[in-house]
């Protein structure tokens, strides 16, 4: 009966897909990739939340790009290729940007380390008197 | 003295104090380009504001990148709206009359603006010496990784982007990055 119902599910997920609008699914995957895309005029906005004409125009170039069969990461290679890293919203994890991942991580537990050495000094027995 | 104290604290301040030493000595609006040393984007526009002889080239003809190679390019993006492109419009349009006969070609791009402004535009500055084009969609703009105007291009003679200009220029600069790669293509 369960497997009924994900197959059921899965077919209509499917074929909302299909009819979905060449259009529709187009304007998603602009939308998927302005949104990862800093805007160059703005503080801290990506292209697709910005309101600016040149984000504007970024998102056209985006839509063209996917249009004429590039891929996502292909698009955003265009943009760096231009822009540098910087038009990444996300920076990649790799080189010095791996300081911002891996700075919370070491920081939080530092913290704990720090918390379990002062709890352990608190609870303590005293050996002598 | 606690040594071991001492080292945690050194451990701690140390780094905070390096990150802050790279972030404030730093300017926060400098974004480096990818750009210089790499090939220009090519570019074909159009014509709106024809600039003066010998120097002219009539409106609706068709500025190329490819019919520029052998030559410095000066592309200069600018806006009729822009402040600080009428602190560099008068340097730019003297140094482009400068070098008639060089082989140098100044073209000025206007950026998100309507041709008609930028025209009234130069009329108020008093003229510019070198044609202006159109760049619809801002297609050439984001070619070139444009954040904002005004902002200056210098190619070298082989279609390379040698050096991008934020901000106006002055004339030593032009001068200079000019003069230096006239000398480069000569070679």
């Amino acid at each position: 009966m369960i497997r009924v119902l994900v197959a059921l599910l899965f077919a209509g997920v499917a074929s909302a897909q299909q009819m979905m609008p060449a259009d529709s699914i187009l304007e998603a995957r602009t939308a998927e990739v302005a949104s990862q895309l800093r805007c160059p005029v703005c503080q801290g906005l990506s292209i697709q939340d910005s309101p600016s004409e040149l984000s504007q125009q970024m998102r056209a170039v985006v839509k063209d790009q996917l249009r004429a069969g590039k891929t996502p990461e292909e698009v955003k290679a265009y943009f760096i290729s231009k822009y540098g890293e910087w038009i990444l919203l996300e920076p990649k994890a790799h080189g010095f940007n791996l300081l911002v991942y891996a700075l919370p991580v070491i920081l939080i537990a530092a913290g704990l380390g720090v918390i379990v050495l002062a709890v352990r000094k608190w609870t303590q027995t005293p050996t002598s008197t | 003295m606690n040594w071991k104290r001492a080292g945690i604290a050194a451990l701690c301040v140390v780094p905070l104090i390096i990150l802050f030493g790279y972030g404030l000595t730093r300017d926060p609006k400098e974004i480096p380009s990818p750009l210089p040393g790499h090939d220009a984007s090519p570019f074909a526009l159009t014509v709106f504001a024809p600039g003066q002889a010998p120097l002219a080239r009539a409106p609706g003809d068709t500025v190329k990148l490819a019919d520029l190679k052998g030559q410095v390019v000066v592309l200069n993006f600018w806006a009729s709206w822009c402040l600080s492109c009428r602190d560099e419009h008068q340097i730019l349009s003297q140094t482009a009359l400068d070098y008639v006969g060089k082989p140098v070609h100044f073209v000025g791009v206007l950026y998100n603006d309507e041709p008609a402004n930028g025209t009234k535009w130069i009329e108020q500055m008093g003229g510019q010496s070198y044609p202006s084009v159109t760049d619809p969609g801002a297609r050439t703009a984001i070619d070139y990784g444009l954040y904002g105007v005004p902002e200056t291009y210098f190619l070298d003679a082989n279609g390379r982007i040698a050096y991008k200009a934020t901000g106006p220029v002055n004339e030593r600069i032009i001068r200079y990055l000019v003069d230096s790669l006239m000398a480069v293509a000569a070679k």
